[in-house]
């Protein structure tokens, strides 16, 4: 392996129990440390045991084959390796969807891809990639990453139980070997300094237990708490989102100023609902569009770009009085389950046909599409009841521009350049003929099926198009009747939603932020402390604390619980250092330093991964200065 | 309001920003003149720390400081005893003790004036690069991030109080002085030139207490995800380099000059892990807060739109990163490629999703 792939593990990345020398989870993490999953081997049972002759032999055999294999396939699918494989897939596979139009996002714009790139859509289609997010590899990652999340909360549960009945584990022999370390020797007997440890760390809320030389503390339990709590928010997050699929409504409805809407199946434009939704379940509630407000900025360097949008309307909700509300973007209305959000807005040309026989054959408002924001809009006009100058049953249909600010140019045509109905303009084409509204096929309204009809055209043969003010008269040719536009009104387009499950994923959420706080700001350390009588009367005091997780505060820490603990257990100084007294590591490594290393052999520095051997409980009376005990590895000997 | 007098004010908030980055050239030639000074200096702490090099340590030193000896730190004179010292030692046999670089200046004395120099001109700078932003805050009178000129420089300036922070709190982070100048200058040049827009007042699909609350976390993050980046791709070169001096190689003279000044790839490692182990909670709550938003805004709290796929991956990519370093077999360089993998993916919601993505939250135009 041409480079170090970890800090903390051996290069050869397998996931071996920690190698770290000396005390059991010295790593970083808290994460349960890996077993090999059982490599299943040739020949007799991949999982040991011999086939026994006869049929009981092999259903045995069989079943302990089968019993293996999934345990190891179930093992895989619990590791933290499958779990970030998956996590990276989730990811990967969260792409596509971002790229190419989705049918569930913005389906105009999926269609249109569609149409524009025939040869790929073919393709695409087969794969789901119109639908990345509800397909079947999509949803296949998410589901094996849910299941790997159980199958790795529920034990790790176990063992946060089993870790918060059970005691801090007791001081290792060698604590020179910790993180974090200090030592000094006090004339306070052991016990004494062991009370005032325990008191110390009871202060800082470490949990700790006594033994006899020594005291074990612990804290930070709340890491893994956070940890657990976070992965099960997650899951609460996944089943919330889930519900609200399946139990949500979302219905779309345009109302033109004047008009109104009852909450039924049948008065919307489109609905859509998750299959569990019973439809009769839906909100009892109507509004009438009242009035829309809509100001756009006049002047500066937004200027047509929109400033408020407000719907005003009058609801009413079973057997009460009706009430006023404003809906507005970023605040939608609640009635009951339902939400009532604003969407869009635009302008409805009002008009009245005239046929042949001089009948009223059509009149109202009719909304117009807007295709940009100065709010150029689009729209047709079907009149079905028709009869011509010969009094024969027909069709007409107009299709043209409603441009509230109009100006009329060679490069774009007829189109609006300020939103704000400034010079109010219809511009239309005429088709006479069948509107194909008996085809059975459905239909837009905002589209004209030319197929069987003609286009009305002048004596040039050109087509007619006529530009219209508010108040003007249109008279079609040849007697076919005549077209006012008498005004517009302005149109506001709203959703109707009924929300499912938002409650818990909020829930869920936050609960994720927290557990997630928890987990990455707490950190689980150990703190040891060992009071040992030395044989010269004295006593030596040894702190040393592990930080179980990347923590930068341990030493700081150690540090402050020395101070803690110097009051009860002052440093003892020797006024006259003497070599024949030196037992303490501390006393040691200074003697040391002052004399130089190459008095003893022994005294060579250790060998650069060779961790201290035991050295500090083990006082070496009558050592020579310049020898060093802690460092070398035959001092304990 | 008094469109007048807020040109006025926009014009000034750009002559803000605009000599803001005067000084942040200036701190930026301070810094490469740091970096040059700094080169004079010809200690291989590494190789002797590692014992393969040849350099002027005597053995003894390198191997001392893994050493879990303690001394008893005595105050000069009177001999006062004090908290005993706290030895560290790391927890793992690794290159842990491998000791951080001296810094750009290198110990280098005029090397050193001018990295304080550098440091001065970036206060200085950041001060002007702040007015900037707040005049024009006052100039729009509301919230200074709404278009992608303004979160350009919202986010330059999150980053520059992001180091400033971490300087403060005397972390070892002067060495990124030079490459975060550089990018700041980048970024508002970008966005003075090609981003500017004169826009001032909000469309109503932005006018929402959630503007404040999601679009200025979602800058704080990215700021400070961007100098976690920067620090994963420091480490990656710096444990590169000790890898190779570890395994007896030599590494070119220029890369040992700079890496060698760098801090240890331990210290690297530890400092983008904190960064962006702090910061995930931020982002996840961040894309909670949008997801609040779209539910008040377009009536469903998440609607796979672009934007928010690019918000789910980078935090699932995150995610990966912080499991990885949980993971046997992907700690240290692996890791760090996700990190960098995780920020890019950042970057690619800001710039490309705005850019080549069809999304909702461009507010081009009204739906339907
Ligand atoms: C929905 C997918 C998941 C996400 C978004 C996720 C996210 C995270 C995050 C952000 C952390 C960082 C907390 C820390 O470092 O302490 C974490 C830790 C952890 N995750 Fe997950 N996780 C997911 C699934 C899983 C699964 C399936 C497993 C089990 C195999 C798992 C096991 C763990 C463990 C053991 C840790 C603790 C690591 C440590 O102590 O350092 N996670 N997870």
């Amino acid at each position: 392996m041409p480079e170090r792939q970890s800090t903390t593990r051996p290069a050869d990345g397998t996931a071996g129990p920690d190698p770290t020398p000396g005390e059991e989870s010295a790593g970083l993490s808290t994460a349960p440390a890996e077993e090999e999953a059982a490599a299943p081997g040739s020949g007799g049972g991949s999982f040991g045991g011999v086939r026994a002759p006869g049929l009981r032999g092999s259903l045995a055999w069989t079943g302990r084959e089968i019993a293996g294999w999934s345990r190891w396939f179930w093992r895989q699918l619990t590791s933290m390796r499958v779990a970030l494989l998956l996590l990276f897939l989730l990811a990967l596979a969260s792409i596509p969807g971002s790229l190419i139009p989705q049918d569930s996002v913005n389906a105009a714009v999926a269609a249109d891809f569609r149409e524009r790139n025939e040869g790929l859509t073919a393709v695409y289609e087969r794969l789901q990639l119109f639908e990345v997010y509800s397909s079947v590899w999509f949803s296949a990652i998410y589901l094996l990453l849910f299941v790997s999340l159980i199958g790795c909360i529920v034990p790790r549960t176990w063992q946060f139980v089993g870790q918060l009945r059970g005691r801090p584990p007791r001081a290792p022999r060698r604590l020179t070997r910790m993180p974090a370390y200090t030592t000094w020797r006090t004339g306070t007997e052991p016990e004494r300094v062991l009370d005032a440890a325990q008191r110390a760390l009871g202060r800082r809320r470490f949990r700790r237990v006594r033994a006899e030389t020594s005291v074990a503390a612990e804290k930070g339990y709340l890491r893994e708490a956070g940890n657990l709590l976070f992965h099960v928010a997650l899951v609460v997050m996944l089943v919330a989102f889930a519900a609200g699929q399946l139990y949500r409504t979302e219905g779309g409805k345009l109302i033109v100023e004047g008009d109104g809407f009852t909450n039924t199946l049948t008065q919307y434009d489109d609905f859509q609902s998750g299959p569990l939704f019973d439809v009769n379940e839906l909100e009892r509630f109507s509004f009438d569009l009242d009035e829309f407000h809509a100001s756009f900025a006049r002047e500066g360097p937004d200027m047509g770009t929109p400033r408020e949008f407000r719907a005003d309307i009058t609801y009413w909700q079973e057997g009460q009085e009706g009430e006023q509300a404003s809906i507005e973007v970023n605040h939608p209305l609640t009635v009951g389950d339902a939400k009532i959000y604003l969407i869009g807005h635009g302008f409805a040309p009002v008009v009245t046909v005239t046929d042949g026989q001089g009948e009223t054959a059509f009149t109202g408002a009719v909304p117009f599409l807007p295709q940009d924001n100065a709010l150029t809009s689009t729209g047709v006009i079907k009149v079905a009841d028709y009869r011509d100058e010969n009094g024969e049953w027909d069709q007409l249909g107009f299709s043209g521009f409603f441009n509230p600010t109009f100006r009329l140019d060679s490069e774009r045509g007829p189109h609006s350049t300020f939103p704000d109905p400034d010079f109010p303009v219809l511009t239309l084409n005429a088709y006479q003929g069948s509107l194909g509204l008996d085809s059975g096929l459905a239909q837009s309204v905002y589209q004209l099926e030319t197929r069987n009809m003609e286009q009305l055209r002048d004596e040039d043969g050109e087509p007619l198009r006529e530009n219209l003010a508010p108040g003007d008269t249109w008279e079609l040719p040849d007697g076919k009747g005549s077209l006012v536009f008498e005004g517009y009104e302005r149109w506001a387009s709203f959703q109707v939603s009924t929300p499912a499950a938002n409650g818990w994923a909020l829930i869920g959420s936050l609960a994720a932020v927290a557990g997630l706080a928890g987990s990455l700001l707490i950190q689980r350390r150990r703190v040891w402390v060992r009071a040992v009588a030395a044989p010269e009367g004295h006593t030596v005091v040894e702190l040393a604390s592990l930080g179980r997780t990347e923590s930068s505060r341990i030493p700081e820490e150690l540090g402050e619980l020395a101070d803690d603990l110097l009051p009860d257990a002052p440093v003892l100084r020797d006024p006259d250092p003497d070599p024949d007294r030196v037992t303490d590591p501390a006393a040691v490594r200074d003697a040391g330093d002052e004399s130089g290393a190459d008095a003893d052999p022994a005294a060579d520095p250790a060998p650069a991964r060779n961790p201290a051997p035991d050295a500090a409980r083990v006082p070496a009376p009558g050592r020579a200065p310049g020898t060093q005990p802690a460092d070398s590895p035959e001092g304990a000997a | 309001m008094n469109l007048g007098a807020s040109t006025e004010l926009t014009d000034l908030a750009k002559l803000m920003i605009y000599s803001a980055m005067g000084v942040y050239a200036l701190a930026f030639l301070a810094y490469i003149a740091e970096w040059a000074f700094g080169s004079r200096s010809k200690v291989a702490r590494t190789a002797a720390a590692l014992g393969t090099g040849d350099g002027t340590d005597p053995a003894g030193d390198g191997a001392a400081a893994r050493q879990p000896a303690v001394t008893v730190r005595k105050k000069s004179g009177t001999s006062v005893l004090e908290r005993p010292e706290i030895v560290t030692r790391s927890a793992s046999p690794s290159r842990d003790h491998l000791p951080d670089g001296p810094g750009a200046a290198g110990g280098d004395e005029q090397g050193d004036m001018y990295g304080r120099i550098a440091v001065s001109l970036t206060v200085l700078a950041f001060l002007l690069h702040t007015a900037g932003v707040l005049t024009r805050a006052a100039a729009v009178q509301r919230a200074p991030w709404a278009n992608m000129y303004e979160f350009s420089t919202a986010f330059s300036m999150v980053a520059v109080a992001g180091f400033l922070g971490f300087l403060l709190a005397r972390k070892n982070v002067r060495w990124l002085g030079l490459p975060l100048v550089t990018t700041v200058l980048l970024d508002l040049g970008l966005a003075v030139t090609v981003l500017y827009t004169e826009s001032d007042q909000l469309p109503p699909a932005l006018q929402s207490v959630w503007m404040w609350i999601h679009v200025s976390l979602a800058i704080i993050c990215g700021a400070l995800f961007y100098l976690g980046a920067v620090a994963t791709v420091a480490f990656l070169f710096r444990d590169r380099y000790e890898s190779k001096l570890a395994a007896g190689g030599r590494a070119g003279a220029f890369a040992t000059s700079v890496l060698e000044r760098l801090p240890s790839s331990v210290t690297l490692d530890k400092f983008a892990y904190r960064i962006n182990a702090a910061v995930f909670p931020l982002w996840t709550f961040t894309i909670i807060a949008g997801s609040i938003w779209a539910e008040s805004a377009w009536g469903r709290y998440w609607g796979w739109d672009p934007k928010e796929v690019w918000s789910f991956i980078t935090w699932l990519a995150y995610a990966c990163y912080l499991h990885a370093r949980a993971t046997a077999g992907w700690r240290g360089r692996k890791a760090a490629y996700l990190a960098v993998a995780a920020f890019l993916c950042f970057l690619f919601n800001y710039y490309g999703v705005n850019m080549f993505v069809d999304s909702l939250h461009s507010y081009a135009d009204i739906p339907d």
